[in-house]
C-alpha cells in the first residue's frame, strides 16, 4: 500500500468524526439497552426473559428465522445459479423482482399479504369456506419474514458468481461431471464465504423485522408476537425491564451475528493472501 | 413397521388433539390500548369463575393495539370471538362488513358500555403551566398531547370534548368550535397512533405540558410512574366515553363459542367485574359499586356523543372521514 499523500490533520479529523458519530449512534444506545435491562439486578432481568409472554415471543421468532434462512438459501442459490448459468428471456426483470422488497418499505411488504390472504383479500372467501386461517398466524409472519430477507442470499452471490464465470464449470462438464457433481464440488467450494455471509444477513434480519410482521401478526399475546413486537409491547405496559431485557436478547443475537461476520472477514483475508 | 408407523401417529394426533380433548377453551378478545391491565386481571378472575362453573379450562387471549386498528385487523379476519373498543363507530365498521348483528348495541345494557370513563387533562406536579379548562390549552404557550384521531379511539373522544367545550361557550357556533380546535391542535408537536403511546411520549419522554387522555389511562400513568410527578386536571366539562362491547357472531358461530363469549361479557356488568372496572379507574355503571368509589370519581358535566354530535356515525363522517373538519383543520 502507497502511504496516504493527506496532511496528517486530514486523516485524524476524519477518523475522529468516524468514531465519534459511530460512539454516539450505535456504541452509546446500545451500552443503554443493557443498562436499563439490567437496573433493577439480575433476578429482574431473568424473571422479565422467563415470562411465558417473552419466551413464547422468543420461541416463535427463532422458529421464523429457522424456517425463513434455508427456504431463502435455496431460492438465493437456485436464483444466483440461474441468473449466471444460463441466458434465457426475462433475466433482467428476475433481477429487478428479487431487488423488490428492499425497495419497497416493509409496511407494504405486510400489507400485500392482508390484501391476499385477509377476510376481504383475494383469497379470503376461499380460505374461509374451507376454514383456513393464513394472516394473524405465525404462518402469515413466516410468509412475510420470507418476503422481506429474500434477497439477501441472491444479492450476496450474484456478483460473486458473475465475477467467477463460467470456464470452471464448463471444465468440469467437458471432465464428465453431473450436474450435482459441478455444483458440490466447483461451484460451492467458490461461493461457500459469500454464501454463509449472505445467510447471516438474512438471519439478523429475519429476528429483527419489524413493520412486515407487525401488520400481519395480529398482536394476540403469548401467540403472534415475535421479540420486536413483544418489545413494543412491554414498553407501553410501562414494563421497561422487561421490555429491555428482550431487547437486550435480540441485540446480543445481533451481536453474535456480528462477531461471526467479521470472524469470516478475517477467515477470507487470510485466504486472499495466501492465493498469490 | 406399521406398528411403529400407527403409533407414531397416533402419537402426534394426540398431541394435537390434547388440548380439545381436555375441555380445554379458549377464546380471543380483541381490544383497544389502554385496557390491557384491566383485562389482563378479568380474564382470570373469569376464567376462575367458568372453571368452577363448567369444569373446563378457559384460556382468554388478548390482543391491543389502537381501536380503528384494531378493528380492521377483526375486518381482515382476525379470529375476534368478543370485541372490546374504545367507541361504537369501530364496532359499526364490524357490523357493517356482517361479521357481526348491526342491532349489537341493543344486545346488552347501557349502550353495550359496561363502563363509561371521560377525558381529563395530565400535567407535570404542581401544574407549572396552570391549566385549568380547555381554553387553556390554546394558549401560545402550552404543548398539548394527544394521539391521532384518524387511527386513535381515545384521539377521538379528545377531539369532540374539545369541540363540545367550544359549542357550550357564550356565542358558540359550528364555525367558533373548529377555529378553537384548530387552533389547539397548532399547539399539539407530535400526534402518535394510539393513547398508550401519546401516554408514553409524554410521561417517558417528557414532551408537553398537557397530556389528553382517557381518565383510567391518566390515573394508570399516575400509579406507575409516581404520584409525586403528575397531576390530574378535571375540566369544567368534558364528554361521556362509552366504550362498548360486542360478540363476534360469525367468528363464536364457527368455533362454537358463543354460551362462554356471553358469559363473559355479562360477567363485566357483575358487581365483581364492577368492581374491578372501577379498580382500573373505569367508573362503573352499577349503584351499588359507583357509591362505593364515589370518592375515586370527581364530579364534571358531561356531553354525550348522542344529543351534542347525532351518534357516532354522523360524528365519524362530520369529523374524521376524509375531507371531514379533521382533515381541514390539519392543512
Amino acid at each position: 500500500m502507497m502511504p496516504p499523500t493527506e496532511p496528517r490533520w486530514v486523516r485524524y479529523t476524519l477518523i475522529t468524526v468516524a468514531m465519534l458519530f459511530l460512539t454516539g449512534l450505535v456504541v452509546l444506545p446500545l451500552l443503554l439497552v443493557f443498562a436499563e435491562a439490567l437496573r433493577q439486578g439480575l433476578s429482574a432481568y431473568f424473571t422479565a426473559l422467563t415470562d411465558p409472554d417473552a419466551w413464547a415471543a422468543i420461541k416463535l421468532t427463532l422458529l421464523t428465522a429457522a424456517v425463513a434462512v434455508p427456504l431463502n438459501l435455496i431460492f438465493g442459490v437456485s436464483a444466483a445459479w440461474a441468473i449466471t448459468k444460463f441466458d434465457f428471456k426475462g433475466k433482467s426483470l428476475l433481477i429487478t423482482l428479487i431487488d423488490l422488497p428492499f425497495s419497497v418499505s416493509p409496511v407494504i411488504g405486510g400489507l400485500i399479504f392482508v390484501l391476499l390472504f385477509g377476510l376481504q383479500g383475494w383469497f379470503g372467501p376461499w380460505l374461509r369456506a374451507n376454514d383456513i386461517q393464513i394472516l394473524f398466524t405465525p404462518i402469515a409472519i413466516i410468509l412475510a419474514t420470507i418476503f422481506v430477507t429474500f434477497p439477501f442470499v441472491a444479492r450476496e452471490l450474484l456478483p460473486l458468481m458473475q465475477e467467477q464465470g463460467r470456464q470452471e464449470e464448463e471444465a468440469a462438464r467437458v471432465l464428465g461431471a453431473s450436474g450435482w457433481q459441478i455444483f458440490r464440488r466447483v461451484t460451492l467450494p467458490n461461493i461457500r464465504w459469500g454464501l454463509l455471509y449472505g445467510v447471516l444477513l438474512c438471519n439478523a434480519r429475519a429476528m429483527g423485522e419489524f413493520g412486515a410482521v407487525s401488520v400481519v401478526s395480529g398482536h394476540i399475546r403469548g401467540e403472534t408476537n415475535t421479540m420486536p413486537l413483544h418489545v413494543e409491547i412491554m414498553y407501553n405496559e410501562y414494563a421497561f425491564t422487561g421490555a429491555f431485557a428482550v431487547a437486550s436478547l435480540l441485540a446480543l443475537l445481533a451481536l453474535v451475528t456480528l462477531v461471526a461476520k467479521s470472524l469470516l472477514d478475517a477467515v477470507l483475508e487470510r485466504r486472499e493472501q495466501r492465493v498469490p | 413397521m406399521i406398528f411403529f408407523r400407527r403409533t407414531l401417529l397416533a402419537g402426534v394426533l394426540a398431541l394435537v388433539a390434547a388440548p380439545g380433548f381436555a375441555a380445554d377453551v379458549t377464546m380471543l378478545n380483541v381490544s383497544y390500548d389502554p385496557t390491557r391491565e384491566l383485562f389482563s386481571e378479568a380474564n382470570k378472575v373469569f376464567a376462575a369463575q367458568w372453571k368452577a362453573k363448567t369444569g373446563n379450562t378457559l384460556r382468554v387471549r388478548a390482543s391491543h393495539g389502537g381501536s380503528g386498528k384494531q378493528a380492521r385487523s377483526v375486518i381482515d379476519g382476525l379470529a375476534a370471538d368478543v370485541v372490546t373498543l374504545a367507541l361504537a363507530y369501530d364496532i359499526d365498521e364490524i357490523a357493517d362488513n356482517k361479521l357481526l348483528r348491526a342491532d349489537w348495541q341493543q344486545q346488552l345494557p347501557d349502550n353495550a358500555a359496561p363502563f363509561y370513563s371521560t377525558i381529563v387533562f395530565l400535567v407535570r406536579k404542581n401544574n407549572p403551566k396552570s391549566v385549568q379548562d380547555w381554553n387553556d390549552l390554546v394558549r401560545a404557550d402550552v404543548k398539548v398531547i394527544t394521539p391521532n384521531p384518524k387511527t386513535s379511539g381515545g384521539a377521538r373522544w379528545n377531539y369532540l370534548a374539545a369541540w363540545a367545550y367550544a359549542l357550550k361557550q357564550p356565542g358558540g357556533t359550528d364555525a367558533t368550535a373548529k377555529d378553537f380546535v384548530r387552533a389547539l391542535f397548532k399547539n399539539v408537536p407530535v400526534l402518535d397512533g394510539g393513547a398508550r403511546a401519546s401516554t408514553i411520549t409524554f410521561v417517558q419522554r417528557n414532551i408537553g405540558d398537557v397530556l389528553l387522555a382517557w381518565e383510567s389511562e391518566a390515573f394508570l400513568a399516575q400509579n406507575e410512574l409516581g404520584k409525586d410527578k403528575f397531576d390530574i386536571v378535571i375540566p369544567s366539562l368534558s364528554i361521556l366515553a362509552e366504550p362498548p362491547v360486542a360478540i363476534v357472531d360469525s367468528v363464536v358461530d364457527k368455533r362454537g363459542t358463543r354460551a362462554v363469549a356471553e358469559a363473559y361479557l355479562k360477567f363485566l356488568y357483575t358487581p365483581e367485574g364492577q368492581a374491578l372496572g372501577a379498580k382500573h379507574y373505569y367508573r362503573p355503571r352499577l349503584a351499588e359499586v359507583a357509591d362505593k368509589v364515589a370518592d375515586k370519581f370527581p364530579k364534571l358535566t358531561l356531553v354525550t356523543i348522542d344529543a351534542q354530535f347525532g351518534g357516532w356515525r354522523n360524528a365519524q363522517k362530520t369529523h374524521f372521514s376524509d375531507g371531514g373538519t379533521f382533515d381541514e383543520i390539519i392543512k
